[in-house]
């Protein structure tokens, strides 16, 4: 892997002379994540590599593709939303497979430590007003210079989530009361149609003690109703305990809103609340996905198993919303 | 009938030296997974002692909702297409109690620590 790396950086890299401790992250078969260093007389510099590897180039419906990614993480770069700025994107005889090849961001993602690690203190109470400038500058790209993606809507959504759920053939009646309170107050297409995140949580944002430094994974992303992901990022399964803090464990509504609104883009609460109704349930039919595939599929992770046994969070958080008991 | 002991004190045996014994000399991926080996095999333990209860209860709650007997997945298969169908909401007497209580009892299972389910335990001390 190191070899292929290096002679595709010496080909379009000026100076390089090679490349220096690959090491796969994370991903599955089909997409991988590789962490490198480029060596360069000025001083190495990090690189991170997304691909599909040789012969997986499909990617599943709901994804972008990586070509996509790569042109919306350099749109968001452009705008000004913090972004790794991509440096190349894979061509056939660079022998790679598809994908990209960005600017390693140095931070951290994972939830807990953000949370809770003393050198985020001072980050952390100012993180949900900042992501609220974050999604008003991605809401703001124009659509036109957008690379083909879906476009989705409420309905759309409710009816693949309920198709998925169904394709399960397990009854759980917190779902279908979902599915029904999803289906009553579907507000119809929105009036503004933007570029959408669609997945604007903790583990794709890379944060420092000085706040969010990038925004990753661009898989999901779709044009739609920009407060999906407004909604989304209040989804109690990313508050990691802290569930009096909407917004990913670390801040309220009011503080994502105001940011939102002082970059001059206009929030309906409303929405918000159904999204955020929409997105606990699509992460709980996507954790009942996660036990299929440990079910049908060769890997056999526990891992998946036991993220199977975690939509009953979402159920849980469903009636929260919907049936809130007397305090 | 088996013998003693049950496998509830079995997984709990298995458990308790995977995390005493095992987990100090491992690290890395290899010490991630163990602990989500050890996750599983609580979660198990802890259905082991809880599930005949709560699951009798919950088919109680069905028969009496429904006004039909069966196994509690065709009990729930039912529930699940009278919701869908608009036949049950929450205005329904006692659905929503049912909801309530099955799903804490699947936390209890599936996740305890989980802050939403702690907050239910506290505020109604169920």
């Amino acid at each position: 892997m190191q070899e292929a790396l290096r002679r595709c950086v010496v080909s379009w890299f000026s100076g390089a002379t090679g490349v220096t401790n690959a090491a796969r992250l994370s991903g599955g078969a089909s997409q991988e994540t590789w962490s490198f260093d480029i060596v360069h007389p000025g001083g190495n510099i990090g690189a991170i590599l997304r691909r599909a590897p040789p012969g997986y180039g499909a990617a599943p419906s709901r994804a972008a593709g990586l070509d996509a990614e790569a042109i919306l993480m350099q749109r968001a770069y452009d705008a000004g939303v913090p972004s790794p700025c991509v440096l190349h994107v894979l061509r056939p005889q660079d022998e790679l497979g598809t994908g990209f090849i960005m600017a390693r961001v140095e931070g951290e993602t994972i939830p807990r430590k953000i949370l809770r690690d003393a050198q985020f203190a001072e980050a952390r109470p100012k993180l949900a007003r900042q992501i609220g400038s974050i999604l008003a500058a991605i809401h703001g790209i124009d659509v036109e210079q957008l690379p083909d993606l879906r476009r989705m809507t409420a309905t759309k959504e409710i009816d693949e989530l309920e198709r998925d759920y169904r394709g399960f053939d397990w009854p759980r009646p917190v779902f279908e009361l979902a599915l029904r309170w999803l289906r009553e107050r579907d507000p119809g297409p929105s009036q503004q149609v933007t570029l959408v995140h669609g997945d604007f949580r903790h583990g794709n944002l890379i944060v420092g003690p000085d706040g969010v430094r990038a925004v990753l994974d661009w898989e999901l992303a779709h044009t739609g109703d920009p407060m999906e992901d407004l909604g989304w990022v209040c989804v109690n399964s990313w508050r990691f305990g802290e569930i009096d803090k909407p917004v990913g464990g670390f801040g309220t509504r009011e503080q994502l809103f105001a940011g939102y609104e002082e970059a001059g883009r206009r929030v309906d609460p409303d929405r918000v609340k159904f999204w955020e109704v929409m997105g606990t349930l699509r992460w709980g039919v996507m954790c009942c996905g996660m036990m299929q595939r440990f079910r049908i599929g060769p890997e056999h992770s526990i891992e998946r198993a036991m993220i199977g046994r975690r939509s009953s969070e979402t159920e849980i958080d469903l009636l929260r919303l919907l049936a809130p008991r007397g305090k | 009938m088996q013998d003693e002991p049950t496998p509830e004190e079995l997984t709990r045996a298995v458990a308790d030296f995977l995390r005493n014994d095992v987990t100090p000399v491992l690290s890395g991926h290899t010490a991630f997974k163990l602990r989500v080996a050890i996750n599983a095999l609580d979660l198990v333990t802890r259905q082991l002692r809880l599930e005949q209860n709560s699951d009798a209860a919950e088919a109680g709650r069905l028969s009496q909702l429904l006004g039909q007997e069966g196994s509690l997945v065709e009990l729930n298969r039912m529930l699940a297409d009278r919701i869908a169908r608009g036949e049950a909401d929450l205005r329904t007497p006692g659905l929503s109690d049912h909801l309530w209580q099955t799903t804490m009892d699947k936390l209890a299972v599936d996740q305890p620590n989980y802050g939403s389910y702690k907050r239910e335990l506290e505020s109604k001390g169920s």
